[in-house]
């Protein structure tokens, strides 16, 4: 039995001009999988725009390079590792963890930053998979934990999602930064008769046939397939190849992922368009019964593969001498174009690089779904709640709106000693790169709004991602996507995946921001069917002087203001979807040159300090920013509803509408910041309330009134009770 | 100018997050020494740094306590040499029986990772010297085995000894007896503590305004300037 269809096996005849072996036939399956070869989704993301004035190295590589100037650059990559972590939650993630750190070592960069996107369940303790949620969870969060502090790389940033398509399922995306010098970056080249060598853990059983496996749907649970996680092992590697960088001992140099060395080294060599001779049994193994094809597919984890030259490869022996890191030589670059096998000097396979690693293209037809209209018009008007605060407390105590520092807590977000803004108090991570120099870093998805509409919801997390990274004082300079949708031969599911790939590239080529890394994930199905679509976007911004970073904690005795418009836009809401538990309505539609408008404008209020404070406005809309803004600054404040610009027909639309390209800020100097706002043209802000005195006895409370009298009247202490409702589940 | 000794083990990972800080911000002279090196006679402290060394394996801290360096350590304590653990450099002094007691899962049974208020109860050690007993500030954690345990007896002779260096003041993050954070050795020169005085060093780095854990450091250069 092969995974491949059998177009493909007429495919690979064709050009073998006779029958795989068996090996060959294992190898194939394991690169012309959907993980590897992107067989499904390679012709759209093609058009993705990725060229930019900073980007040094592009998508494609392990990781994309950015310059950041002075001789430095960073690099970024994100990374997913859904089925695994569905099997066993610990291993599935820790393992996720090891591949995205890798991928950056490999570009010559010492890894600086970990960031994640998770999605859970419904965790509601009425919902049907309940305990198996919190358990994913628990582990999910355990793995990530263990192996990124373990490494001594900080976890600086992330988001969790909790949604009942994601139950009995999970997704966890990792995402990482490296910086270090721009002249050092791995730029893979060889010359013929180079070597090449295997180093780092030893190669077993374990991950074998991982990559065909997350091209699945989730049917079967396969524990043989997950890898192992030795962070230990990474951590050396690491060492080791910064050590080998500093020294330019390498030429080449790649991450053993997804498809073992299988895709490792037919990838490498038709990057590189030269041969690789390759003799398997010298690979150090963990079980010396390995035949050759399984050392082929295996997914052992914490491998990297070298190439260099004799000349540097005893300076690379004594490094690894040193970190009692295992390594073999497995052989040499050549002159042909081939991937040659050998086991025990006899020949096992011989086939172009160039074919293993480009499959044939897969032609996906898409049909836009029923539901989607009918769902986005189905009628729904709830009664306006009777005690709109119980109904702001109860949004502030939903799981994907609430306190995650039972999370980030567990993660070692310090080390390093370059976490300026950390996670829970900031709308995107601010890491130091220089004295003066800062990259700041957030993920965002938003499974709801991109069920109901992949096309506005997708552009909805560019914004929200960008809006983040504007927040802290930062420029974006490029994106990363990380697209995850179920079964793209279905063609329902292949529309919203062509949907959020147009989002994207509308989005990126608008607002000039190149794509800089991505990858893609399909078949994230359970038995009920594929998950909600959930493209994560990533947003890389720069900071040139530490006066420009911000925070949203609320500043007492300022002037609050709000930019952007607030509209009707309620559809995949957490006020519809996790209150009134409806999926239904409009999502919110950007405007990409209000967009643009409104964060320029944001941008150089913070860079002029103009602003004490300042948040975006997203899950959970206008009043749970404002909640979270006075919670985190322990100072209250009293808004007028009246004065926010808005086109809301009621007022709980008015305070919890998720309209995109909003931001909330306060100023001790508001006619300043109003002289800045009223000279731009068709800006849409307000200045809408006050917040607190510093005298105790008005500052721990949150007002919210209408046509004069209050509307809502709740105390921090209140709100905080609610807002740690997460980690009181959790403890 | 005071020359200072980092050590690292296989697994260490502050080890160039302290070496910067003492650099930039303290202008002392560093060097990292590799675990297998020798040699260690020249300098005026020794630091262990945080990290994992040998992935926690068996325990924190108990494998790099038995590597032959740590000899060479314990008779550098013996002679006085100033010597700070700092978390997993903590508890591979405990684990080489440089320091009392042992340090274990925390009672959450969770890595903890966020800034806590500690107190100093010994000023009289080389990296204490410059607070006041009393003195609280502020300081990041970030272990999951810095649970502070000793038998009662051992728990009485640091108290009497005035062994324990720092306490946690108002919250105890990881359920230390007593809230210990930090204790020392009967000479007082050789020093474990669970925080990162490195990571609370920089005002940038510091969330809440300013905040005095770089007395730690400023401490030690008092010191090895008094001691030139």
């Amino acid at each position: 039995m092969t995974s491949l269809t059998s177009e493909e096996l007429k495919y690979l005849r064709v050009k073998l001009t006779r029958e795989p072996n068996e090996l060959e036939l294992r190898v194939i399956e394991a690169e012309w999988s959907e993980h590897c070869s992107y067989k499904s989704s390679k012709k759209l993301i093609k058009q993705l725009p990725k060229q930019g004035k900073n980007v040094l190295i592009g998508p494609g590589s392990d990781a994309a390079a950015i310059d950041v100037g002075d001789g430095y650059a960073l690099s970024v990559h994100i990374e997913s590792h859904n089925h695994p972590s569905v099997v066993e939650p610990y291993g599935g993630a820790a393992t996720g963890v090891g591949g995205v750190i890798r991928d950056i070592v490999s570009m010559g960069t010492r890894p600086i930053a970990l960031l994640n996107a998770l999605r859970f369940g419904n965790l509601d303790a009425k919902a049907r998979d309940y305990s198996r949620t919190k358990w994913l969870f628990r582990n999910v969060v355990r793995g990530i934990a263990d192996y990124g502090n373990c490494i001594g790389v900080p976890t600086v940033a992330g988001e969790v999602e909790f949604d009942a398509s994601f139950d009995e399922y999970c997704l966890v995306d990792v995402a990482s930064i490296g910086y270090g010098r721009s002249d050092h970056l791995i730029r893979n080249h060889a010359s013929i008769g180079d070597y090449i060598i295997l180093a780092g853990g030893a190669t077993g059983s374990d991950g074998i046939g991982g990559a065909a496996f997350a091209s699945k749907g989730m049917l079967e649970q396969n524990r043989s397939a997950v890898q192992v996680p030795d962070p230990f092992e990474e951590k050396l590697l690491i060492e080791a190849v910064m050590e080998a960088v500093e020294r330019r001992y390498v030429k080449a140099l790649k991450d053993l992922g997804g498809g073992g060395l299988s895709c490792c080294l037919s990838e490498l060599s038709d990057t590189l368009g030269k041969g690789f001779d390759i003799e398997l049994s010298k690979i150090h193994s963990k079980e010396k019964s390995l035949d050759p094809a399984s050392l082929m597919v295996s997914e052992s984890q914490e491998r990297m593969l070298f190439v260099t030259d004799l000349e540097k490869l005893k300076g690379l022996r004594e490094i690894f001498q040193k970190y009692g890191i295992g390594f073999s030589l497995i052989g040499r670059v050549m002159v042909h174009h081939d991937l040659l096998l050998r086991f025990r000097g006899k020949i096992v396979g011989k086939m172009p690089s160039t074919l293993v690693c480009n499959a044939p293209l897969s032609l996906r037809s898409s049909a836009r779904p029923r539901h989607v209209d009918e769902i986005q018009q189905a009628a729904f008007s709830p009664r306006v709640p009777y005690n709109l605060k119980k109904t702001l407390l109860a949004m502030i105590s939903n799981p994907s709106i609430a306190n995650k520092s039972w999370v980030y807590e567990q993660y070692d977000h310090e080390v390093g000693t370059r976490t300026v803004l950390k996670p829970g108090s900031s709308d995107a991570a601010v890491i130091r790169l220089a004295d003066n120099k800062f990259v700041s870093v957030k993920l965002d998805g938003n499974s709801k709004h991109c069920y109901l509409d992949p096309y506005f919801g997708t552009l909805g997390c560019l914004s929200e991602s960008s809006r983040n990274v504007v927040c802290t004082g930062a420029e974006p300079i490029g994106i990363i996507d990380h697209l995850q949708f179920g079964n793209p031969e279905n063609p329902y599911t292949f529309w919203s995946f062509e949907e959020s790939v147009r989002a994207i590239i509308d989005f990126c080529k608008f607002m000039d921001i190149p794509v800089v890394g991505g990858k893609v994930s399909l078949y994230n199905e359970t038995f009920r069917g594929p998950i909600k679509p959930t493209p994560v976007i990533g947003c890389i911004g720069t900071i040139r002087d530490s006066n420009w970073i911000s925070q949203p904690a609320l500043t007492p005795s300022s002037a609050i203001f709000i930019i952007g418009l607030t509209s009707d836009e309620m559809g995949g809401s957490e006020y519809y979807e996790d209150y009134h538990e409806v999926v239904a309505g409009i999502v919110p539609r950007l405007d990409l040159k209000v967009d643009k408008l409104n964060r320029e404008t944001m941008l150089s209020l913070v860079r002029d300090n103009l602003i004490t404070c300042v948040h975006d406005c997203s899950k959970g809309g206008m009043a749970i920013a404002l909640s979270k803004m006075a919670m985190q600054g322990r100072t209250g404040f009293e808004v007028n509803l009246d004065l926010i610009p808005n086109k809301c027909s009621r007022i709980d639309n008015l305070l919890f509408s998720e309209s995109q390209s909003r931001f909330l800020f306060a100023t001790i100097n508001p006619s300043n910041a109003d002289n800045v706002l009223k000279s731009i043209p068709g800006l849409k802000y307000a200045r809408i309330g006050e917040s607190s005195s510093k005298s105790r006895h008005k500052r721990n409370k949150i007002v919210f009134t209408k046509s004069g009298s209050s509307v809502i009247e709740c105390s921090i202490a209140e709100l905080e009770e609610k807002y740690n409702s997460l980690t009181m589940e959790m403890s | 100018m005071p020359k200072i000794a980092i050590v690292v083990f296989p697994g260490s990972n502050c080890e160039r997050d302290v070496q910067t800080v003492l650099r930039r911000i303290y202008k002392f002279q560093t060097e990292l020494l590799w675990y297998t090196r020798s040699g260690l006679e020249n300098y005026d402290a020794i630091i262990i740094p945080g990290g994992f060394s040998y992935g926690d394996r068996l325990r924190a801290g108990a494998i790099a306590a038995q590597s032959p360096i740590m000899k060479e350590i314990k008779r550098l304590a013996e002679e006085n040499v100033p010597i700070l653990g700092i978390c997993n450099g903590f508890q591979i002094l405990v684990e080489a029986g440089l320091l009392p007691g042992a340090l274990t899962t925390n009672s959450s049974l969770r890595f903890v990772c966020k800034w806590t208020e500690v107190k100093v109860i010994n000023n009289k050690t080389p990296f204490t010297g410059c607070y006041d007993k009393g003195d609280i500030f502020s300081i990041p954690i970030a272990h999951g085995e810095g649970r502070f345990i000793a038998d009662i007896n051992t728990l009485d002779m640091l108290k009497s000894e005035d062994r324990i260096v720092l306490v946690y003041s108002g919250d105890n993050p990881n359920g230390s007896i007593d809230g210990i954070a930090g204790i020392c050795n009967e000479q007082r020169n050789v020093v474990g503590v669970m925080p990162h005085p490195e990571r609370g060093s920089e005002s940038i780095l510091t969330p809440i305004g300013d905040n005095n854990s770089f007395g730690l450091f400023n401490s030690l250069k008092s010191y090895c300037r008094r001691n030139h």
